[in-house]
């Protein structure tokens, strides 16, 4: 079997549905309630086909985005996470604020891998740590004098970076400061550009709320504010929501790159500025991490007619498929690059699951993660063989759950904004053969014995977008899978026993 | 193609074949960045000692601090304790961030919750979310403490959380005779050794309030917030066995984060027990390890009528020494012969490789106690820690760290920079260059700035493995720090010698 044919497993649905039933069982009466709307598995969908290609395999029914629920050990991080972390920090040649008391900026410092091409502390700034640290004084008295300081002290300080993000920690909505009337007279006086983000962390239930924050704030505070020279072409495109983890939009762009496209702005790895500000200027919006900014996508749709359309570039099955959509939207020329790229790379994603496939085939997974991967990375597995059991997300919506339906068999455990506690017993009743997830979740999987992948920051390694991407990937999760140490957790004395 | 089944190229490699450089510079021509010649003149202004002198004057603007916020300090200490778990009053995103710090260091699994508040609670108060994240955490995670401890979004509107937990428990979210000592750890105050210090004096306030002592033989030792705690703990356990002293470690996280790999996940692991912890307020004496995480906590030890002692971060000979004596003192134990070769053995390797030590210049940060410690230490092998600097260090550690230069010749012209960055650092190093760099992984982006090798040994180690497992404190982690020292120094000299038919004369198989 190729990667052609579509994979051929079942998910035991009865099972899963018993591990729910289990976990439900230790809960207080208040909190079995309210998290049982959020496990389900995935049913089939009943309605008759309709002659839309794209009709879901199932339906992945559970209740998300809803509050987190107080002491059950929640993975989800919060709105400043969601903007600082995600959609403001990797812009390269602004520097950002984290604007409270020094530990949220410290925490998130380096974290995300965003990687970028500069000189750091120079012209570019994502690797540093930025932070008006909070003092008593400061809360009792107000932060925006010291502010507008800090301001100062960067125009002095940094006199290459191109504007300032101010990305607002949980005391500055609470103590009343104004930054947007100081991003105002500050951008007066200096002309550059500076963005309030109002991303305190109580806002919301968890990531997702920041990133929308962060979106309205490029809308609000960077779009249509100054002239921006550029040359535009037929084939100027914007690559939306990839952050360049390990550097995925660079083994992205390389493919829309030799398939005739001009990238004119990716965001927001590696991202400038100009990219942010020239942005509705292209001819189309290709979103790879939906969730966190499908937000600015549909604003450029309605302000600037631009379309956009989503896209997967992990693993062969789902590039050939993004690329060719891609393609429709351009002409011949275009479609018939796509055609050559797919073939270029067919021998690649051949050898790599020739070589792979047969250490991989069978095993089963469950993922836990953010924005698009508990969907996005699933047939990537399926063209290595392997079987998705179980996924989720932390901080996903209706529509999120609706697209994985796309993606999951029938039968799939499906859990949102899982505990720490429902997570180990899943993983307990089910004993996959690898958990991809998080850093909060590496560590206890491991004990137990079972093979781990972070799939946020891709534990260190990466790019796993694109071709060359996958590579990455298939070795990644065979030398998770297959590496020695698992075999060596119990003592020869107790096996004899 | 740069990529193949047969070698597979990630990140560090694939990004250097001439198809990315190629396609990187494209990018580069459309980025709208300064040009490179303005880049490089700027950046070689930031070196200058122009620039350090603006850079000094920032008042408001802090970049790249070493330090993290009170929360932290709370949640590190609370885990030292049998079977605690930390509940953390305010945001959850704050929660999340502490358990991913501790976990890139430790490698270890860290379990923290949240009474998850947002915006409502903002308004109203967190009280229902006390009530039903004790009743949750107490059910599905089975802990015999719960320590509270608080982000600063409830510190800024104010929950109570005596209040509050005495109304959870009246709620019946845990039994009334269940243990949930708390602190409030505002994040705008201090840094997380003050959170240590808080959550610490909070435990013991919980068990010890209202009680009368009756001093005994015991000595109650506090490490304090240390990275490499798990080695560390163990090798003052072994000295103190060694001698023969009746002791209890308050807060001992050492096997809490090194649990072993057997296919069981322990949420909980060993910890200080709460029986030891309440008999230790009949204990003759508390010793802390690191003066500045343990203020508060040492002198509500003194109302009690112990005696109090505390130290900077005990490593290399004299700091040893002066931490061994005191307790030779307080237990009237000898020190063991048995110790006292150890001690012989580390200035046997100072001896050995002095020459490559003496003379060498170092910068060293990170929390007060350890940047005091490592000072002392370097100045034993004959070194000189010309920049110190402690962002969560105050004019206090700085009039100590004055005192500490002055005695010895080998802490002239050596400098305290309390309050400072790792961005004014940037500064110092590249204005007044050293040979070493002391710190943390943090540090890394100085390696590279300032061209100055960097040497792992201080909280927090993200980017090397294991290195918290083996200690540094007491003669025999002294060895450890001396060979780490020797293995940079040798390292960069076999690097800067390895260039055939240039430099090759250098390149020394015996040294």
């Amino acid at each position: 079997m190729t990667y052609d044919e579509p994979a051929a497993y079942e998910n035991d649905g009865d099972l899963h549905q018993r591990l729910i039933a289990e976990v439900l069982a230790a809960y207080p009466d208040k909190t079995r309630k309210r998290r049982q709307k959020h496990l389900s598995t995935a049913t089939d969908v009943e309605a008759p086909a309709t002659e839309e290609a794209a009709e879901p395999l199932t339906e992945c029914d559970v209740k998300s985005n809803i509050k987190s629920i107080p002491g059950v050990m929640t993975v989800r991080g919060c709105a400043y996470a969601g903007s600082k972390g995600v959609v403001w920090g990797p812009v390269k040649d602004m520097v950002h604020i984290s604007h409270g008391p020094v530990g949220c900026g410290q925490y998130s410092w380096s974290q995300r891998r965003n990687y970028y091409i500069g000189n750091t502390g120079v012209d570019t700034f994502v690797t540093m740590q930025f932070t008006s640290d909070f003092q008593e004084k400061d809360i009792v008295f107000g932060g925006d004098k010291k502010l507008e300081k800090i301001i100062d002290e960067i125009g002095v300080l940094f006199p290459l970076a191109k504007g300032i993000s101010i990305q607002s920690e949980c005391p500055i909505g609470l103590i009343g400061d104004d930054i947007e009337a100081v991003s105002r007279k500050k951008h007066k006086e200096t002309g550059t550009t500076i963005v309030p983000v109002r991303c305190e962390g109580f806002r919301g239930v968890s990531q997702s709320l920041g990133h929308h924050i962060a979106n309205d704030a490029i809308r609000d505070w960077v779009f249509d504010k100054k002239d921006v020279e550029h040359d535009t072409g037929p084939y100027d495109v914007n690559v939306i929501g990839d952050y360049n983890i390990g550097g995925d939009a660079w083994s992205s762009r390389i493919l829309l790159e030799e398939m005739g496209l001009r990238v004119v702005g990716n965001w927001s790895g590696d991202a400038t500025l100009a990219e942010i500000e020239r942005a509705p200027k292209a001819k189309l919006n290709l979103i790879h991490c939906y969730r966190s900014m499908n937000y600015i996508c549909r604003h450029m749709e309605e302000k600037y007619g631009m379309p956009w359309l989503e896209y997967n570039f992990f693993g062969p099955t789902q590039i050939a498929e993004g690329l060719r959509k891609i393609a429709a939207f351009f002409d011949d020329t275009i479609k018939e690059n796509a055609e050559k790229v797919i073939a270029k790379y067919k021998p690649l994603a051949d050898a790599v699951i020739a070589k792979y496939r047969p250490r991989l085939e069978g095993k089963k997974v469950m993922l836990y993660v953010g924005g698009l991967r508990p969907r996005h990375v699933v047939t990537a597995y399926e063209d290595l063989g392997m079987e998705i059991a179980g996924t989720g997300y932390e901080f996903g919506h209706g529509d999120d759950y609706k697209r994985t339906g796309h993606y999951v068999k029938s039968g799939t455990l499906i859990y949102d904004d899982v505990t720490a506690f429902e997570m180990e017993k899943f993983i307990e009743g089910i004993r996959p053969d690898l958990v991809g997830s998080g850093i909060k979740e590496k560590y206890p999987v491991q004990k137990m014995g079972i093979p781990f992948r972070q799939m946020h920051s891709w534990d260190y390694s990466g790019p796993y977008h694109g071709y060359d991407g996958f590579a990455i990937f298939a070795r990644d999760m065979d030398l998770a899978i297959n590496n020695p140490v698992w075999g060596l957790f119990k003592a020869p004395w107790k096996k004899a026993a | 193609m740069p990529q193949s089944a047969e070698k597979v190229l990630d990140h560090a490699p694939l990004f250097r074949e001439p198809e990315y450089r190629e396609m990187l510079a494209r990018k580069g021509r459309e980025e709208g960045m300064p040009l490179p010649e303005e880049t490089k003149k700027v950046g070689e202004w930031t070196k200058s000692w122009e620039y350090r002198e603006k850079n000094l004057a920032r008042q408001s603007l802090v970049v790249n601090p070493a330090k993290a916020c009170q929360p932290l300090g709370a949640v590190f200490v609370a885990a030292g304790f049998e079977q605690t778990l930390s509940f953390v009053h305010g945001s959850q995103g704050c929660v999340a961030y502490y358990r991913s710090h501790l976990s890139r260091h430790f490698k270890e699994p860290s379990s923290v919750v949240s009474s998850s508040m947002t915006e409502d609670a903002a308004v109203f108060g967190g009280l229902q979310n006390m009530i039903d994240g004790l009743s949750n955490a107490y059910t599905l995670y089975n802990p015999k403490m719960i320590a509270v401890s608080t982000t600063c979004m409830a510190e800024v509107i104010g929950d109570d959380l005596q209040a509050f937990i005495s109304t959870s428990k009246q709620k019946k979210s845990v039994p009334e005779d269940f243990d949930v000592p708390y602190a409030h750890t505002p994040a705008f105050v201090g840094s997380h050794v003050t959170g240590y210090d808080n959550m610490l004096k909070g435990i013991l306030e919980h068990f010890w309030k209202g009680q009368t002592a009756t001093p005994g033989t015991a000595i109650n030792i506090i490490p304090g917030f240390d990275g490499f705690a798990v080695g560390n703990n163990r090798e003052l356990k072994r000295l103190l066995d060694e001698m023969g002293v009746e002791y209890t470690i308050l807060s001992d996280v050492a096997d809490q984060f090194d649990t072993p790999s057997d296919g069981e996940f322990r949420m909980f692991d060993g910890g200080t027990t709460l029986d030891a912890t309440k008999a230790a307020l009949n204990a003759k004496a508390t010793v802390s390890l690191q003066e500045y995480c343990t203020q508060k906590t040492l002198e509500y030890a003194g109302t009690f009528g112990q005696e109090t002692a505390s130290f900077h971060y005990p490593l290399g000979i004299g700091g040893t020494d002066d931490f061994l004596m005191k307790i030779s003192e307080l237990s009237g134990k000898p020190i063991s012969a048995s110790i006292e070769k150890e001690r012989g053995r580390l200035i046997d390797a100072m001896a050995d490789s002095q020459a490559w030590l003496h003379g060498k210049t170092y910068a060293i940060f990170g929390d007060p106690d350890f940047v005091y410690g490592m000072a002392r230490f370097i100045m034993e092998t004959g070194g000189e820690p010309r920049h110190c600097l402690a962002t969560n260090g105050n004019k206090v550690w700085a009039e100590q760290m004055r005192a500490l230069f002055a005695s010895s010749p080998y802490g002239a012209g050596c400098q305290v920079w309390a309050g400072k960055d790792l961005w004014h650092m940037r500064s110092l190093l590249s204005t007044e260059p050293v040979d070493l760099l002391i710190g943390s992984s943090y540090g890394k982006y100085l390696e590279r700035d300032c061209n100055v090798p960097l040497i792992r040994l201080s909280f927090p180690i993200f980017d090397r493995h294991h290195h918290h497992r083996f200690p540094v404190w007491g003669y025999q982690g002294g060895l450890r720090v001396l060979v780490t020292l020797l293995d940079k120094i040798l390292d960069k000299l076999d690097d800067d010698t390895i260039d055939p038919g240039v430099t090759d004369y250098s390149f020394d198989l015996t040294r």
